[in-house]
């Protein structure tokens, strides 16, 4: 940790995802650069604001996104949206990439949230999201202060880097 | 020879600067750590993460599809 206050870098992120694919990047980001000293704070709105319940049941869909090819027995495979659509089929991908995550040694959800927390990252839960989806305070983890677009545009513009997710 | 050495092999990214971060919090400023790992992308990652942090990288080296990175925590 740098002890000059100004020398030390800040990141600032919007999470707007909360789906198990897309809520990799900014939990990844957010420890790694937490990790290489910077100030990191994560601010969660809409569909990212899942990311900060107590329990994640996180899944993905294969739904309309032509880019998701999944090895299978050592080819790669592609789910036409005719199939995508019928239930079960986003249940079986998500715990077909679930089993290929962990065989990889890629972190879950949990642990790099877990490692967030623990480095520090501030995290700011969307109070109009909370009222829009109806989400009470004690369904996230500890932690999360409330706040809203201003809180997050005066942490913009303190930050060197500023992401939408 | 490292002061302490840390396994780092078959984790992926962010997973193996993660480890090595908190490792590092561990040790004595001017001991080293040795990080083994086998994630391809950590060769970068470990040189960019010294830069960064001021720690030294005072080697690395790679054989049989494993990376060995030698750091010293300088602060």
């Amino acid at each position: 940790m740098a002890t000059d206050e100004s020398e030390t870098k800040r990141l600032s992120m919007i999470v707007t995802k909360g789906s198990l694919d897309w809520a990799y990047p900014p939990f990844i980001l957010a420890t790694t650069a937490a990790a290489m000293g910077l100030e990191v704070t994560m601010f969660f709105t809409f569909y990212g604001l899942s990311l900060l319940k107590k329990n994640l049941d996180l899944s993905i869909s294969t739904l309309g996104n032509p880019a998701m090819s999944m090895p299978m027995m050592g080819a790669h495979m592609k789910m036409p949206n005719l199939i995508a659509a019928l239930p079960g089929i986003d249940r079986m991908s998500t715990a077909m990439m679930q089993n290929l995550m962990k065989k990889k040694g890629i972190a879950s959800i949990e642990e790099l949230r877990e490692a967030a927390i623990e480095s520090d990252v501030q995290m700011i839960a969307c109070q109009m999201t909370m009222d829009l989806f109806e989400f009470k305070r004690e369904d996230l983890i500890d932690g999360p202060i409330l706040g809203g677009a201003a809180t997050y545009i005066e942490t913009a513009t303190q930050s060197d880097i500023n992401l939408f997710i | 020879m490292p002061d302490h050495v840390l396994d780092a092999r078959r984790l992926n990214c962010p997973l193996p600067i993660l480890r090595a971060k908190k490792a590092l919090k561990e040790i004595a400023v001017g001991e080293t750590l040795e990080i083994h790992a086998t994630d391809p992308g950590s060769v970068k990652d470990f040189e960019a993460f010294c830069r960064a942090t001021g720690n030294e990288l005072v080697d690395s080296s790679s054989a049989n599809g494993e990376f060995h990175f030698h750091i010293r925590r300088v602060k």
